[in-house]
């Protein structure tokens, strides 16, 4: 009589389970090797160390409106100050922090979300994976900003609490979808099909078989949906959306707005959230790519020989 | 025929989803929003009031299955009830709507156009200066946030170079006439939002566009294209770029959304008097009825568009069209 | 001896690339005369439809041609750029690939692909691109009714001769087909080569057919050309390379194939597989495989050598080893 045995299809992509030493190391070439990995994770580690001690760089108390008010850039002010008083500079400084704890806080619920929903949308099928398809479909062509605009002017006031729960309502489909179709992919694989035979519960199945292998996918998933979160954060707050007592360098730009910042003289105070804002939004996108492109060879620049006739 | 089917049941099932969330959402968001919009209005167009009731959910003991009907009747006839300045809903919709369709019509379809050319000939000439350029480019346009392109536009070209307007749709105290003054000064006013527009709608599908075009060039049809002596801009736009933008066609639709929400954006930015603007007043005003009425109709824009470039698709591709 | 129609002298192809180039085909020799049927046989990845794009001047990067010439009716073709090159193209030669469904453009029908092909080189009209599109169809077999099909909507078969057609447009002198029948069943093969060679007998037209079959072609060619690891090993009329096949490679491909006549012998494979391109064995490239190998086979590289009408490159026969 023979026995069964799993064996990983050789045709497949790499087998995930490398020695774990060796598959660090590699990892760490490929990040130093590609230039977009070595900016991003630059960046980001550059804004994490000023979200979490900002005092570093700005010793003062963002929140004290005792400076003159609205006045352009000096050396006493580098961004010049509020319209109440409060120093641009600080505020600025002061403000990653809880911009990028929003942005990592839905990043990781929205992933957890969509793998929740894609996979097992994937993997139980039928009639659930239809009812959850739809609901997919239907929540990825709803327009969000509109709806998170009305979700969040009855939650006004809230705190960021709310902020993150309604950005994750609605940031959740589009990962969703991908993951769904990554994991249909993987069903039909023999692998899978040895588990079931073993007898392996399917609880079983979907965390210890499945999910290993969507890992890139889980990851870009994480990093595309931080990339969404920061500009669309920003953009509710700018709107006047968002907490208006957190200091974000989004609610810093709708008061700079508000009070026309660009107009009398100080437009520091609305250009350099705002500049923030992209540069926070470019890490991550940096990342994104760069994992894109270590993970899919056939992404990596080309190199152009003569042109042929 | 089914694919035409499935679509056109996705657009409906969506539209009730959307207005189905309208009347769930007051009734289901905590603190008493919904209520104070209720409390702002008395005795004012019976009518109308009548309509909020039954979408905020007012009149206490009414069957909630029948105010879902009697809601959605009401939207059907485009009773939206009143703002917080006690004007119907509608109306003040009417008023934004041609402006913010202006902006975001033009706009789409220059970016289209624009997306379509640049990264037909980016991807032609791939790893040529173009190309070169791109990338980068293309990079910083489509993760920098829409606001703040708008804010540096406004800055750079309004406030430092005073080239162009930077609030509103025409000079104040101008009156709308058909001359072709009020015209250039509509246009005037419309540059720069329009541009921030067109900028970031055009980075995106520049992107897509290449892509495709990169996968498209290496097929086998173009290089029998190649091989047939077809010229270089012949099997450019008729073998690779038509087979390029058909699939994308519907995801280009889906981008609609994103658009749209920032146009919200851009008009706020730009104080340009559209739909978005409208949103935003209606944050500062509290005024629910407002936005969602404006929510459904931002939502059945992105549907109509999604549908059409659906069955777009479907009658372009001669696999999917009629055999 | 008259010029022959295709002249190929030390062409070299290397695909380039950052982790090393990759040498496809090196110094290769290929003649053919007018109205030849000449076979290129081989493994996969022996280097036979990059010779065969390289003379087609189909490569695209990171494909480069690193050396050699290319002699079409005695002109260079080597240098030919642009509009002199495009000229060429089709009218002089033509192209055959493996997969029609990928060769044909999907969204457009024969006739318009025809045309398209016709249009390029002069001025036709609508009827005469009919016409003539209606000629090349009933040609090889596929009723005319067909012009305003879809790829899609055609038979596996009827899309190879489509392919077949198409190059048949501008009655070409020289037709080069990369694998065109291994898309096929067996009895659709078959059907295909007599079409081929019919047409051939009729038209006059030289063909280069590249196939990993060499059974398929023995009854049909005139020369067998067998190459490996990007190198012509052997090459002679095919009665004589069937007859008494020298390189053991060709030896080796000979008893891979079962005869359906005489006794019952045991089938042999080749052991070991192609050689990776980026760092090929020294000496002889197949040495590695070879049931004959000899000492100096591991260092010294053979030569083509002429062997009573057979050229052959192997140490074991006068005139390989290099002087």
């Amino acid at each position: 009589m023979t026995t069964a045995v799993a064996v990983r299809d050789a045709s497949d992509e790499p087998v995930p389970e490398r020695g774990a030493r060796a598959a660090a190391a590699g990892v760490a070439r490929a990040v130093l090797r590609n230039r977009k990995a070595t900016l991003g994770l630059l960046l980001l580690v550059v804004i994490t160390v000023i979200a979490a001690v900002p005092s570093l760089l700005a010793p003062g108390d963002p929140k004290a409106a005792i400076y003159d008010q609205q006045v352009g850039p000096s050396l006493a002010h580098l961004l010049g100050t509020t319209q109440v008083g409060e120093d641009v500079f600080t505020q600025l400084i002061w403000g990653t922090r809880l911009t990028l704890v929003i942005t990592v806080a839905v990043g990781v619920l929205v992933t957890a979300v969509s793998v929740l929903i894609g996979v097992t949308a994937a993997y139980v099928g039928g009639a659930t994976d239809g009812a959850l398809s739809l609901l997919t479909d239907v929540f990825l062509i709803i327009p969000t900003l509109p709806l998170l605009i009305v979700l969040s002017t009855y939650l006004e006031g809230s705190g960021t609490i709310a902020i993150i729960a309604v950005l994750t309502a609605t940031g959740w489909a589009f990962s969703a979808r991908q993951l769904r179709a990554q994991g249909l992919a993987l069903r039909t694989r023999d692998f899978l099909e040895a588990a079931r035979a073993r007898g392996e519960r399917r609880r079983y199945i979907i965390v210890a078989e499945i999910l290993p292998n969507m890992l890139s996918l889980i990851v870009a998933s994480f990093l595309g949906s931080a990339t969404y979160t920061v500009a669309t954060a920003a953009g509710l707050q700018f709107l006047g959306l968002g907490n208006s007592n957190d200091i974000t360098w989004g609610t810093m730009l709708h008061y700079a707005q508000q009070n026309g910042a660009l107009e009398s003289g100080n437009p520091w105070w609305a250009l350099a959230p705002g500049a923030a804002v992209a540069v926070l939004g470019t890490t991550f996108a940096l990342l994104n790519y760069a994992f894109d492109e270590i993970t899919n060879p056939a992404l990596r620049p080309v190199r152009r020989g003569r042109p042929a006739a | 025929m089914s694919f035409v089917v499935r679509r056109v049941g996705l657009f409906l099932v969506t539209l009730w989803a959307a207005l189905t969330l309208n009347f769930l959402i007051p009734r289901l968001m905590p603190g008493d929003e919904a209520t104070a919009v209720l409390a702002q209005f008395h005795g004012v167009n019976p009518a109308a009031l009548h309509a909020l009731e039954v979408e905020f959910g007012g009149t206490a003991g009414q069957n909630p299955l029948v105010a879902y009907v009697e809601y959605l009747g009401n939207v059907l006839t485009g009773q939206f009830g009143l703002t917080a300045t006690r004007t119907p809903v509608i109306d003040v919709i009417l008023q934004g709507l041609p402006w913010t369709l202006g902006l975001v019509g033009v706009t789409t379809v220059l970016a289209f156009v624009l997306g379509t050319v640049v990264g037909m000939v980016g991807a032609w000439r791939r790893g040529g200066w173009l190309d070169g350029l791109l990338s980068p480019l293309l990079f910083i346009l489509t993760t920098f946030p829409v606001f703040f392109i708008a804010l540096v536009l406004l800055y750079v070209m309004g406030v430092a170079w005073h080239w162009f307007p930077i609030s509103s749709n025409y000079s104040l105290g101008s009156t709308p006439a058909p001359t072709l003054a009020f015209v250039w000064d509509v246009l005037a006013h419309a540059i720069l939002p329009g541009a921030t527009l067109v900028i970031t709608t055009a980075g995106t599908w520049i992107f897509t566009m290449r892509n495709t075009m990169v996968t498209t060039l290496a097929e086998d049809y173009v290089r029998m294209a190649r091989a047939k002596g077809l010229p270089s801009w012949r099997i450019m736009v008729d073998y690779a770029a038509r087979n390029a933008i058909l699939p994308n066609l519907t995801g280009f639709a889906m981008q609609l959304g994103f658009v749209l929400g920032g146009s919200i954006l851009v008009e706020y930015t730009f104080s340009y008097p559209g739909l978005g603007y409208l949103f935003f007043t209606g944050t500062t005003n509290h005024d629910l009825p407002l936005q969602q009425a404006l929510f459904l109709f931002y939502t059945l824009a992105v549907l109509v568009c999604v549908l059409l470039a659906d069955l777009a698709t479907a009658w372009l591709d001669p696999r999917t069209r009629g055999a | 001896m008259a010029v022959p129609l295709l002249d190929v002298r030390d062409l070299s192809v290397a695909y380039l690339s950052e982790a090393g180039d990759v040498g496809a085909v090196d110094h290769v020799d290929l003649t053919v005369e007018a109205g030849e049927f000449v076979a290129l046989v081989g493994e996969s990845g022996c280097g036979k439809s990059t010779l065969v794009f390289a003379i087609a001047r189909l490569l695209a990067p990171p494909a480069e041609q690193t050396g050699g010439t290319i002699t079409f009716r005695g002109e260079d073709l080597v240098h030919l750029r642009g509009e002199a090159l495009r000229h060429l193209r089709w009218r002089d030669y033509s192209v055959v690939m493996q997969s029609a469904m990928n060769a044909l453009n999907p969204m457009k029908s024969l006739e318009a692909q025809f045309g398209d092909a016709m249009r390029a080189h002069e001025h036709v009209s609508r009827s005469a691109i009919r016409q003539r599109t209606v000629e090349v169809l009933r040609l090889v077999g596929i009723d005319p009714v067909h012009r305003q099909s879809y790829p899609h909507q055609l038979s596996g078969g009827m899309r190879q001769r489509a392919m077949i057609a198409m190059a048949l447009l501008f009655s070409p002198s020289l037709i080069l087909m990369d694998e065109p029948t291994s898309a096929l069943d067996v009895v659709a093969q078959r059907s295909l080569m007599g079409q081929i060679t019919q047409l051939q007998r009729e038209l006059g037209f030289a063909v280069v057919f590249v196939t990993h079959d060499m059974s398929l072609v023995s009854h049909y060619s005139d020369r067998l050309v067998v190459m490996y690891a990007g190198q012509v090993v052997e090459a002679a009329p095919t009665a004589t390379l069937f007859g008494r096949p020298l390189h053991p490679y060709s030896r080796g491909l000979f008893d891979a194939f079962p005869s359906i006549r005489g006794p019952r012998t045991r089938l042999t494979g080749i052991p070991g597989s192609p050689p990776d391109l980026r760092r090929p064995p020294a000496g002889c490239r197949f040495h590695p495989r070879c049931p004959v190998v000899m000492e100096a086979c591991r260092t010294e590289a053979p030569q083509l050598a002429d062997q009573d009408g057979t050229l052959v490159r192997c140490l074991r026969y006068p005139g390989s080893a290099a002087t």
